[in-house]
């Protein structure tokens, strides 16, 4: 059933399994949506979609499938403002011991068939249609003890293509948003497993060991827990042309800071040169010669920044931007010896990989290290690339 | 099987309350995640209270193991009494100690199982857990006994989104982001707590919080609990609706960082 919908999920690449498809067969022959499309929605949502980055691909594959029914809630909506236009109804006691009582099955069976036979016009105190203060048994304010009361209660479930129409969860997609937890999350991808901290666990074998050597006088072994981290540096272009993008970079760098304990960063100007700045107005240097060689080599590296300046200032000696530096050796020399140094360096780019092909400097960047665009999928693929062996 | 329905205290969207059901008849993990504030934890103690069922709650820390969850074997205390022959060391059974999953699933009546803040962990705890909860049953290795749930327990997982969860332990849960409650809900929620509330105060409150919340910039936006504390310092102060309107009284309780409060403060 719905295999549309599972097909709609699977273009728009959100990984719907076939395992989580037949919960939601199971849940449908359950009769958990109860024919109601609202709740099919949401119960759909809970089964398919297992994180709300992914909810704005749901609305609009929803829309896809399901966007062209006139839901009976829409219908309900339509009978409810005409019965809204009517005063109620008052009975008294006799009156009210009078009307016909029926099943609720009953009810129901009357009630779609009134839905089928209703023409446009307003019924007002009948006994058989659906109107006001009638006493039949469907309608508002009316009087039936066994009746169908339709769309008078507060939060009643929106109809559900209204609710994929309003899309309010295009915020939560993970090529969009990037925040600092979400960065957290990324970042944590690529710690790794070392022994450090206390040594609190108990090495049971070195226990026994021990304790025999000592002829039955108990001797405990501990040993450190393992623990997961990562050593990183992060270079950050804080260059011009990186002014719309500094918002990001700063939440990169909180992130980072929070997450890992051994970060080196530093700040560079649109390329590396011989020196880089602590500081992100540049004014404190420090001899990247000196970082390279004191830093080691099992530090992961990230380079941030735009890639996106004149083809001389990364080829020519003395090309840096700022006019009065003088860089002996061109940047992309400084570049390749970051490559060499270390095993694991990619560049994250915070501006839309669309765009890389037809930026020279950033074609060039791209042949020394692997590049990614800095959005949540895009660090992601960065961080895999970083654990890699 | 009863059916959850919700009570009285506890203001949720017939979403939820149908999610919840599915999650019970379907027996899967109800995995929650949404902003702070929004009663993530609270629904596993609603969902007890309702359905008449005992809750037991694993609080998770950055420490916590999976296998801690199921049972502890304490070494050292064996070890301790095979060197004074305190007890009968060969008896294990003495050594093993239940965690909160074990007791879950141990437990003869059905129970609500909250794990509070799976996300606190390490990755791979998920995973390590992913087993027990598609069985229902574990193994106590050193004492080779097995034990399988009577009924399984309705599981009510919370993560704040601190990690990713792996997919494979998504694939199994049921998933539902509460969304911040908007403001004709967040008044039904007031209410609930301030009965006696006024309504033009109420209104103008709540006004007052939506606004500052829509300010993106906030490096903590205020939540569901801290509206509620700064209700209760509006009425303690007995601040009036025309106060309100010229200044935010009590800023200090909404907001928790120093730069926050300058943001708004200004204006």
């Amino acid at each position: 059933m719905f295999v549309n919908l599972f097909r709609a999920l699977k273009r728009r690449g959100v990984p719907v399994t076939f395992n989580e498809w037949m919960v939601l067969q199971n849940a449908l022959s359950e009769n958990l949506a109860d024919s109601s499309l609202t709740r099919f929605y949401y119960l759909a949502r809970a089964i398919l979609i297992k994180t709300e980055a992914h909810f704005d691909k749901y609305d609009q594959a929803f829309l896809d499938c399901f966007g062209h029914i006139d839901s009976d809630e829409d219908l309900i909506r339509t009978i409810e403002e005409r019965l809204l236009k009517l005063p109620p109804l008052e009975l008294s006691e006799e009156e009210k011991q009078m009307v016909e009582q029926l099943s609720l099955e009953e009810v129901r069976a009357r009630f779609l068939e009134q839905l089928r036979n209703q023409d446009d016009e307003l019924h007002v105190g009948g006994n058989k249609a659906i109107g006001v203060r009638g006493r039949s048994t469907h309608g508002a304010w009316g009087y039936n003890p066994a009746g169908v009361r339709i769309g008078q209660h507060e939060g009643r479930l929106r109809s559900a293509i209204q609710i994929a129409e309003q899309r309010s969860f295009k915020n939560y997609r993970d090529d969009v948003i990037l925040d600092t937890r979400s960065i957290k999350t990324v970042l944590s991808y690529i710690r790794q497993v070392v022994r450090e901290g206390p040594k609190d666990s108990l090495d049971v074998d070195g226990t026994i060991d021990a304790t025999c050597r000592n002829a039955g006088e108990l001797e405990f072994i501990w040993d450190r827990a393992k623990k997961k981290r990562i050593k990183l540096m992060l270079l950050m272009d804080a260059g011009g042309t990186m002014a719309p993008h500094t918002d990001l970079v700063s939440r990169l760098f909180s992130a980072a800071k929070d997450i890992v304990k051994d970060l080196q960063f530093y700040y560079f100007h649109n390329c590396v040169y011989q020196e880089l700045y602590t500081d992100i107005w540049q004014m404190k240097a420090v001899s990247t010669r000196k970082v390279l060689d004191q830093t080691s080599r099992n530090y992961k590296v990230i380079l941030v920044g735009d890639a996106y300046m004149a083809p001389s200032e990364l080829l020519s000696p003395n090309g840096a931007i700022d006019y009065w530096y003088r860089n002996d050796r061109p940047g992309v020399e400084w570049l390749m010896d970051i490559r060499r140094r270390f095993r694991k360096v990619i560049w994250l780019n915070p501006e839309p990989e669309q765009w890389w092909p037809s930026v020279p400097s950033t074609r060039m960047i791209r042949n020394i290290f692997p590049m990614y665009e800095l959005t949540l999928s895009g660090m992601r693929s960065g961080a895999r690339a970083l654990i890699k062996q | 099987m009863n059916r959850f329905k919700g009570i009285n205290r506890y203001i949720l969207s017939d979403a939820l309350r149908e999610i919840v059901n599915a999650a019970i008849v379907l027996q899967r993990p109800l995995l929650l995640k949404g902003e702070p504030g929004t009663g993530k934890t609270e629904l596993a103690q609603v969902i007890a209270e309702d359905l008449k069922l005992r809750l037991i709650r694993w609080n998770i820390k950055s420490t916590s193991k999976a296998s801690e969850g199921l049972y502890v074997y304490d070494t050292v205390q064996r070890l301790n009494d095979s060197r004074f022959h305190d007890k009968d060391v060969s008896d294990i059974k003495q050594y093993i100690k239940l965690g909160k999953l074990g007791e879950a699933l141990r437990s003869e009546e059905q129970v609500v199982l909250l794990i509070d803040e799976i996300d606190k962990a390490d990755l791979e705890f998920p995973n390590d857990l992913l087993f027990e909860l598609d069985q229902m049953s574990f193994d106590i290795v050193e004492t080779g006994e097995y034990f399988k749930a009577k009924h399984r327990p309705i599981v009510v997982i919370t993560s704040n989104s601190e990690k990713e969860l792996p997919d494979a332990f998504l694939r199994r849960c049921l998933f539902h982001y509460i969304d911040f409650p908007d403001s004709s809900m967040m008044e039904k929620i007031a209410k609930v707590h301030f009965p006696n509330l006024r309504h033009n105060l109420l209104s103008q409150i709540l006004a007052r919080f939506y606004f500052i919340r829509q300010r993106h910039e906030l490096k903590k936006r205020p939540s569901t609990s801290e509206l509620l504390d700064w209700i209760q310092a509006i009425l303690a102060g007995g601040i009036t609706e025309e106060e309100l309107n010229k200044r935010l009284p009590f800023l200090g309780v909404l907001l928790k960082t120093e730069d926050d409060v300058a943001k708004v403060a200004v204006h």
